[in-house]
């Protein structure tokens, strides 16, 4: 046995090493698929056998035929594309605006020296305890919605991306200054992409964030969406409903952050070679 | 007239627990076309020095005049090379080069034209568009060196240039730089903690000693060697006679100030 791998070529082994690799990775999708189908086989027989409460737990089949019902009456399309698009604003929106309030705070240290004690204190904040507040203020509409979906990610961008900045080796900054470069020159330069990594880590973090803002948001204003559909059918004791919208937003949510991976992939490639 | 003259430069460092006093009354005046080299142990304030004359910090006494006017007044004409190359990681080789042109909105295709001449001349003409963290330590000092030439400075401000490098690179860049220079007919200010180096590639030696960061001691380095290249310079008789005086009184610097 020692003796025949012994004899192998480097190139036999390389092969011997791949068909290990590829055993290894059907391996994990093979058991990341028997969890998947145990969990939807498990639901459905204790729901039928009455294990859990199926008024409450409602079942896969259930789900699954409202959802079909959803689609070809055209409902599905409806809300889903309402809650979408109230979070990749509210994402996009509270990401820029994050980014745009760590560069004031970099601008000018005392600001950001002033600001700190205040910017901790609503970092801490549970964001979404300002829900009433915005929808009083902005009307029970799209608009507080998105607001809801930004602010959640505002201070957090702000946070992450501004310690990023300092960061920065400030000799690359003085490389700049013997040109002659001016400050904005020297951040636009310099500090920005030497940040880039960082904003883009942030903006998986946001994803995230901002589905539980705009959800919320239509909790409260209950006007359409998934966020509504869920509050609906808690209302009406109609857990299938509920759970099916949960199924929608789960299902967004994770391509939407597969989305953001990819263009993470992209933009380093792109940016730093 | 002196091209660059400093008077009475002291720079001190705040911090919440007091001050460094880093650099303390110094003075020295450069002819045009000059190579000076700052020699000293570390932490005797070379770098400060050489951000003071920069014009990226200013000295919380004395003045510095290039051409008899104040830093402030000249449009730059002052080449930086940092400590270490310091070149943007997500800009290609060409692009770095090119910094300085971009910043001072100088681009042009000729800009262009030239920086890849430049690189050709340092050997650096096949990693044109690759990107900094592909090169070797060697060819990054070159690439920032490059970089330095290419705002086509009068004074070239160089800080350890070739200390990250291994022996024989370091003394094929020297002669390559010396060459350079000589060629520009660039006024230069050379720190180093390389008394050989030092020797060999310049006209006058300054000696710092630290705490608080003076001007100890200036070398006038013989006629014979200031006109050969540094690799021969090394091999002249006059270059150990200098260096063993240098080593001397560096030692007796520490004796009198212990570290
Ligand atoms: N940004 C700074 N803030 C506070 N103190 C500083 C700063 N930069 C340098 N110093 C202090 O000033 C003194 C001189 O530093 P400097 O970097 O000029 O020395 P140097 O001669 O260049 O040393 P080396 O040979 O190690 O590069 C040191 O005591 C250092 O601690
Ligand atoms: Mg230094």
């Amino acid at each position: 046995m020692n003796l025949k791998t012994n004899t192998l070529s480097d190139e036999q082994l390389f092969e011997q090493y791949k068909k290990q690799r590829k055993a290894y990775r059907k391996s994990i999708t093979f058991w990341q698929l028997v969890i998947f189908a145990a969990f939807f086989i498990s639901w459905e027989f204790a729901s039928r056998m009455e294990w859990i409460d199926p008024l409450i737990f409602s079942s896969p089949s259930k789900v699954g035929h409202l959802f079909a019902e959803k689609l070809i009456d055209g409902s599905l399309w409806f809300h889903l594309q309402v809650t979408l698009l109230e979070t990749i604003i509210g994402f996009v929106a509270g990401t820029l605006l994050g980014i745009i309030l760590a560069a004031i705070l970099w601008w000018s240290e005392k600001l950001s020296k002033i600001l700190d004690p205040y910017l901790v204190i609503l970092n801490a904040m549970p964001k979404v305890a300002l829900g009433p507040i915005i929808i009083v203020a902005l009307g029970p509409g799209y608009v507080s919605i998105i607001a809801m979906g930004a602010i959640i990610c505002i201070i957090i961008t702000a946070l992450v991306v501004y310690s990023a900045f300092r960061e920065v080796d400030e000799n690359y900054v003085k490389v700049l200054k013997s040109f002659g470069a001016t400050r904005w020159q020297c951040f636009t330069t310099a500090i920005l992409p030497a940040s880039f990594p960082a904003m883009i880590s942030t903006l998986k973090v946001n994803v995230g964030l901002s589905w539980v803002g705009v959800i919320v948001g239509e909790f409260l204003v209950s006007a359409k969406g998934l966020g509504y559909l869920i509050v609906y059918g808690f209302q009406v004791f109609d857990f299938t409903l509920v759970l099916y919208s949960l199924l929608v937003i789960a299902i967004l949510a994770a391509l939407m952050y597969q989305l953001v991976e990819k263009l993470e992939k992209w933009l380093i490639k792109n940016t730093a070679g | 007239m002196s091209f660059l003259k400093l008077n009475h430069i002291s720079h001190q460092y705040f911090h919440d627990k007091g001050y460094t006093k880093s650099v303390d009354n110094i003075s020295m005046a450069i002819e045009e076309g000059a190579f000076i080299s700052v020699l000293g142990p570390s932490g005797c304030g070379k770098t400060t020095l050489l951000s003071i004359i920069s014009g990226i910090i200013q000295p919380t006494h004395g003045e510095v005049l290039l051409r008899n006017q104040p830093l402030s007044n000249t449009a730059s004409g002052i080449g930086y090379m940092l400590q270490q190359d310091y070149l943007f990681p997500w800009k290609t080789i060409l692009d770095n080069v090119l910094t300085g042109p971009k910043i001072q909105s100088k681009e042009t295709e000729q800009t262009k034209d030239k920086a890849i001449q430049i690189l050709h001349e340092i050997g650096l003409a096949n990693v044109v568009h690759s990107y900094p963290k592909s090169l070797s330590g060697g060819m990054r000092q070159r690439a920032a060196l490059a970089r330095t030439l290419m705002t086509d400075p009068n004074l070239l401000l160089l800080d350890e240039p070739f200390s990250a490098l291994d022996y024989q690179t370091k003394l094929k860049l020297e002669d390559l730089v010396s060459s350079l220079l000589k060629e520009y007919n660039k006024t230069s200010i050379l720190v180093t903690h390389d008394i050989g180096e030092a020797i060999a590639m310049s006209d006058r030696i300054f000696l710092m000693k630290a705490n608080p960061g003076e001007i100890a001691e200036i070398f006038e380095v013989p006629i014979e060697i200031r006109n050969l290249q540094p690799f021969q310079a090394r091999k002249h008789l006059k270059y150990q006679l200098l260096f063993d005086r240098i080593w001397e009184e560096l030692n007796e610097l520490e004796n009198k100030h212990p570290v």
